[in-house]
């Protein structure tokens, strides 16, 4: 494949992208009631975090699935393993970090 | 093509995007979603440090009295929106649409201009008016190195996304084309989803504790 071989495309329609538009409302009201929890309400601090954490990690899912498409390509797990290898990781170094240096867990 | 034995059959691949159609493209963009595993793992590293020295504030400013809910909001908000507007420009790549690509990709870095503004108006508001510069606690210096990565990230976005608008102009919507404006998006996308756990870990946890 040469880097710029042009391809003749042709235009097509299709309809109301609901995916995008509903993925922007879930993530905005997901901020609002984080912000919510954490400030509106007064539930013990461990609740308030646990929650907003669990919305968050919700909120990120909505941008993977909703507008980066994780599971398209050709061979999608192997994209799939890979961001599932990082975010093991991530959470090993977070939580161990934590753990180790802050006794917060 | 023909001859690679990961290249699919003719008929399938015409269902796929245009990104999706060479296996260059394939290639470069799983290669991106390891890229962006390992930035994972680099956020990960600043999000561990920072909130060990979250309470290290050496009798300065803590997060309680510097952080202020409306600036973070906005920024916030004009974040997610331009991932939204990200999405549409996608949406437009898969229509072949070049107006609709362009002009969602201009949408989107201008709102990611708007976003710069608004952190570097809050980094100086602490740095200079609050007396909270980096080097006034470990607390701050965690802050301003993890919101300071992020903001990197979103300025070098914006120069990248910029290249790419030019690209598409001069060249339209190809194979090559298709597959550079789709991983830009995957990576504004990906720049959401930290500024997301920014606000939970930094900002909602620093006023609620």
């Amino acid at each position: 494949m040469s880097e710029n071989q042009s391809h003749t495309v042709k235009r097509q329609r299709y309809g109301f992208p609901w995916k995008q538009v509903i993925g922007l409302f879930l993530s905005l009201a997901l901020t609002f009631l984080a912000l919510w929890i954490a400030i509106g309400l007064s539930l013990p601090v461990n609740a308030t975090l646990t929650i907003i954490v669990g919305l968050a990690i919700f909120q990120a899912f909505i941008q993977l699935f909703m507008f980066m498409h994780v599971t398209e390509g050709t061979e999608p797990v192997h994209q799939l393993l890979g961001i599932l290898f990082g975010l093991f990781v991530t959470f090993a170094v977070v939580a161990g970090t934590l753990w180790i240096l802050a006794y917060a867990l | 093509m023909t001859d690679s034995t990961l290249s699919l059959h003719e008929k399938d691949q015409s269902k796929l995007p245009l990104e999706y159609r060479t296996e260059e493209g394939n290639l470069r963009i799983v290669g991106f979603w390891i890229f962006l595993a390992a930035e994972l793992v680099l956020f990960g590293t600043l999000f561990g440090s920072y909130l060990v020295l979250q309470s290290h504030t050496a009798g300065g400013p803590g997060p309680h009295d510097l952080f202020e809910i409306g600036p973070v909001m906005a920024e916030t908000i004009v974040l997610l929106v331009s991932s939204f507007t990200c999405g549409l420009s996608t949406l437009e790549l898969r229509r072949h649409n070049k107006k609709g690509l362009i002009g969602w990709l201009i949408v989107t870095i201008l709102l990611g201009l708007v976003f710069l503004g608004l952190e570097i108006n809050e980094f100086y508001t602490y740095a200079v008016n609050e007396g909270a510069p980096i080097s006034r606690s470990a607390f701050l210096s965690g802050f301003f190195v993890l919101l300071g990565t992020h903001g990197a990230h979103v300025t070098l976005g914006i120069v990248w996304i910029f290249g790419i608008l030019l690209q598409l102009g001069k060249r339209g919507i190809t194979a090559v084309t298709a597959r550079k404006a789709f991983i830009t998006g995957l990576y504004w996308h990906f720049l959401d989803v930290v500024w997301i756990f920014i606000f939970t870990a930094v900002y909602l946890t620093g006023l609620v504790m």
